[in-house]
């Protein structure tokens, strides 16, 4: 996919933006009957769909079905549980087949098939993406809002963009709306910001529209630094474009005529797709100066990350762009009225972005027919950790967590039983079974101690310690902390000591006391967000999972058998000799004849695990 | 690296690489650099990542002709590098290992991981082999959450990795 065969065209009013989508989407009908989207989003890559893409594109040579069968490249479809994975669409019936765990040796028949069910090709269950005349129906779980575009459109041709109704929010913005008329809009669809916080987005906006100044900035926040979460990824490497037309939109209504991208460097897909996306548009007139005839101008710059996530944070992010150690300030004064170069700025999330080019289309009532009366709208989350099918999901507002966790994701790996599970990243909490019930949104979730905060959702089962993951937690906050103020620089350190004390078995009843107290005060005192909400995870397992923290403190055990200081590996007599797990140790401390019974060299043991899970004769206890 | 005497910046790195130098400094000099410093920090970032991306890391030469060339004090260049992870100012191996450990990959196993090539390699996360072949470290989330837990030996990506398969991956970068 070269920007060459990318068509652009110069757009100056909202009818020549009709022509062309008219244009492009006569030209889809005519194009092939059969078209094959292949997902090539960093996951996808990484999971070997290059080789696939290869092996499709010479079946269609080989069987002659040149002008047949047309492939297209698209960013993530979500479906990280069945990567590699295509969706094949009868584009007159408007119907699609999606196929998953895809070999190159399966092409030829996936080739052979067209539009009818390739034989002997893994088809991935309709719950996780539906084609797109079905969505949003009745009875469908997930909602396509966000990722609308990831997965069904070339994120590096706009005019795949323009076919899906693509800039023409901006358009009615600029050319039938007053900048008030776009805030009402939004404040009234009742969007509240996705990166966290949750803030009315309207009434960002509002803020930084009424400042009295020349200069206003529009920011967009990819940083994306919760470990666990990709959904702002997808969206940036499967539909540039939305973000682009949004931040248009945004730097209208407050009046602002530059916009920034801050992106982390570890995206470099994303870079890319966003770097061509944004020539595009320059190319095509919707940035720049007097878009649509209106008078109005907007471009967009891209900033980069180095590297630290306090840089989410957005008055961090504001100093990073201005090329400083991103350390955070104290607000006030908000960024909407002190900012970038201390002029007024709106720092929004991109799946924040992601949904105000859908308001614009579809309006505000349709937007709040859509989650629940205080979270209108859908939240993306990114569902992993211990559970059968991974992958990014997006759902309404107030959609319960079991549905998540057992229709979706189909419930817990290996039959294992689920423990918690946990949202919010290094902010949030551990949810218990007991709440599995509670719809998604804002409110409910902090009334659980954990956060929305920015999608990520990692289930856990009987084997995770719970101790053990406060402290994974702690360590990334302690790696990520500024430094700036002593709560968190300090404190965190502390907390990360005490619960470590625990893990070996060197934990007492006074450590928890002090853990919780100490926890407190962090969270009343520290500087930013960060350092305000990393005690979370303690506090949430200290409340949800007390009797682990006891059984470490009182008995020095871990049940979960993770903590390696408080846990044994020994053979039993159901050893048969089959030497596997001497074979596997990669320490090289069992020892024993063929057929005759192993032991561990406790010394040399570096409890890693690996004999008690190769063993087939269950000859290995884990106390 | 060579360092003979105590002085600011002359490590010899900028010199002996003069094709990177100009890759550099033909970089700096397409941004808009000029007499307002404040508007020339907003390209240091992007400055530094060019340099590291050109000499593999960023040693004291080139931080100074960074510094130099935006006009602006090579404290705050190394305020900056030392304070985003993104940024080394020592020589990284050829093969730079690194162990997601995001969310999912903990969960997962990858602490195991991360031990297990401590092990093999004989150092720790966040150092480099004194032959300069490997260097460890970990990375938050690489997007292949699917594949946890997750391994990257430069740009190749390895999925679902066991302890067994530590050695393995070390012997693909013979
Ligand atoms: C420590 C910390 C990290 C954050 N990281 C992110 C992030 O990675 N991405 C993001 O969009 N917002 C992040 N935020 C929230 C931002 O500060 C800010 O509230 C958000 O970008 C506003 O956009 P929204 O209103 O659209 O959500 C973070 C906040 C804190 C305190
Ligand atoms: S947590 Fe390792 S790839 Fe996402």
């Amino acid at each position: 996919m070269t920007a060459s065969s990318a068509e652009t065209r110069t757009v100056k009013t909202p009818d020549e933006l009709k022509a062309w989508a008219a244009d492009v989407a006569k030209k889809n009908k005519e194009d092939a009957p059969v078209v094959i989207r292949v997902s090539m989003g960093t996951c996808g890559i990484a999971a070997g769909t290059t080789p696939i893409l290869e092996a499709l594109k010479e079946q269609i040579k080989l069987q002659g079905k040149e002008g047949t069968v047309k492939i297209t490249q698209t960013g993530c479809m979500g479906l990280c549980h069945s990567e590699p994975s295509v969706e094949v669409v009868d584009v007159e019936k408007g119907t699609s087949t999606f196929y998953g765990s895809l070999t190159a040796e399966q092409a030829p028949a996936l080739i052979q098939a067209g539009t009818d069910l390739a034989p002997g090709v893994k088809v991935v269950d309709k719950i996780w993406y539906f084609p797109e005349e079905e969505e949003n129906t009745n009875g469908a779980i997930q909602a396509r809002v966000v990722l609308r575009n990831s997965g069904r459109i070339r994120p590096e041709l706009i005019e795949d963009y323009i076919g899906t109704g693509g800039y023409s929010g901006l358009a009615k913005a600029l050319t039938e709306m007053s900048s008030q008329d776009v805030i009402d809009t939004v404040t009234e669809s009742g969007l509240r910001g996705r990166g966290g916080g949750g803030f009315p987005t309207g009434r960002k906006w509002a803020f930084a529209a009424a400042q009295n100044n020349e200069q206003k900035y529009v920011i967009c926040n990819a940083d994306e630094g919760d470990p666990g979460a990709f959904m702002d990824r997808a969206v940036l490497e499967g539909d540039p474009h939305a973000v682009l037309e949004a931040m248009a939109v945004a730097g209208y209504a407050v009046g602002a005529n530059q916009g920034v991208i801050y992106i982390r460097a570890e995206y470099p897909l994303a870079i890319e797709r966003l770097q061509i996306a944004i020539a595009q548009a320059r190319e095509c007139g919707f940035l720049g100066t007097n878009i649509f005839g209106s008078g109005f101008n907007f471009d967009i710059d891209i900033k980069y990350g180095a590297g630290a996530f306090v840089c989410g944070e957005e008055t961090a992010l504001i100093h990073s762009i201005e090329g400083k150690r991103g350390e955070p300030i104290f607000k006030p004064p908000f960024p909407a009225i002190e900012g970038l170069w201390k002029k007024p700025t709106i720092v929004n999330n991109v799946e924040t972005y992601a949904n105000v080019c859908a308001i614009m289309r579809k309006g505000a009532a349709w937007f709040k027919s859509i989650g629940t009366e205080k979270c209108p709208g859908t939240k993306v989350f990114a569902l992993a950790g211990k559970i059968k099918n991974v992958g990014l999901v997006e759902v309404p507002m107030g959609t319960q967590l079991r549905d998540i966790i057992y229709k979706i994701g189909d419930g817990i790996k290996d039959g294992k039983a689920f423990k918690a599970v946990q949202t919010g990243g290094p902010s949030g909490g551990c949810i218990t079974a007991a709440h599995l019930d509670s719809p998604i949104d804002y409110e409910s979730l902090r009334a659980l101690g954990s956060m929305m905060g920015s999608g990520g959702m990692i289930v856990m089962d009987e084997d995770d310690c719970m101790v053990n993951v406060a402290k994974y937690f702690l360590e990334f906050t302690l790696d990520e902390s500024c430094g700036r103020c002593t709560p968190c620089r300090i404190g965190n350190k502390r907390l990360f000591e005490m619960l470590s004390d625990i893990c070996h078995g060197k934990g007492t009843m006074e450590t928890l006391i002090k853990l919780r107290t100490l926890s407190e005060t962090i969270k009343d005192t520290a500087l930013c967000g960060l350092g305000q909400t990393s005690p979370n995870p303690v506090l949430s397992t200290l409340r949800e999972f007390r009797r682990e923290y006891l059984e470490h403190v009182l008995n020095k055990t871990c049940s979960a058998g993770v903590c390696s200081s408080l846990i044994k590996f020994e053979i039993n007599d159901k050893c048969v000799g089959c030497t596997m797990c001497a074979r596997n140790c990669p320490a090289n401390c069992i020892t024993g004849e063929k057929k005759g019974k192993h032991v561990i060299d406790q010394n040399a043991c570096i409890k890693c695990g690996v004999c008690y899970e190769t063993c087939k004769f269950h000859a290995i206890d884990k106390k | 690296m060579g360092k003979s005497c105590s002085c600011i910046g002359c490590d010899g790195v900028l010199e002996a690489h003069p094709d990177a130098k100009k890759e550099l400094e033909a970089y700096i000099d397409s941004l808009p650099i000029g007499d307002d410093i404040d508007a020339n920090r907003g390209y240091l970032i992007q400055s530094l990542h060019k340099a590291q991306d050109v000499f593999g890391y960023l040693p004291e030469s080139v931080q100074l002709f960074v510094a130099n060339k935006l006009k602006i004090h090579l404290s705050e260049v190394y305020g900056v590098i030392s304070f985003y992870s993104y940024f080394t100012d020592v020589p990284v191996g050829k093969y730079k290992i690194n162990v997601c450990t995001g969310t999912a990959c903990f969960v997962r196993g990858s602490m195991k991981i991360l031990d297990e090539l401590s092990r093999h390699l004989g150092i720790k996360e966040g150092e480099t082999t004194e032959d300069k072949r490997f260097s460890l470290g970990g990375l938050r989330c690489v997007g292949a959450c699917s594949l946890a837990p997750v391994v990257m030996v430069n740009d190749k990506v390895y999925g679902n990795v066991t302890p067994q398969m530590v050695q393995e991956i070390l012997n693909d970068c013979e």
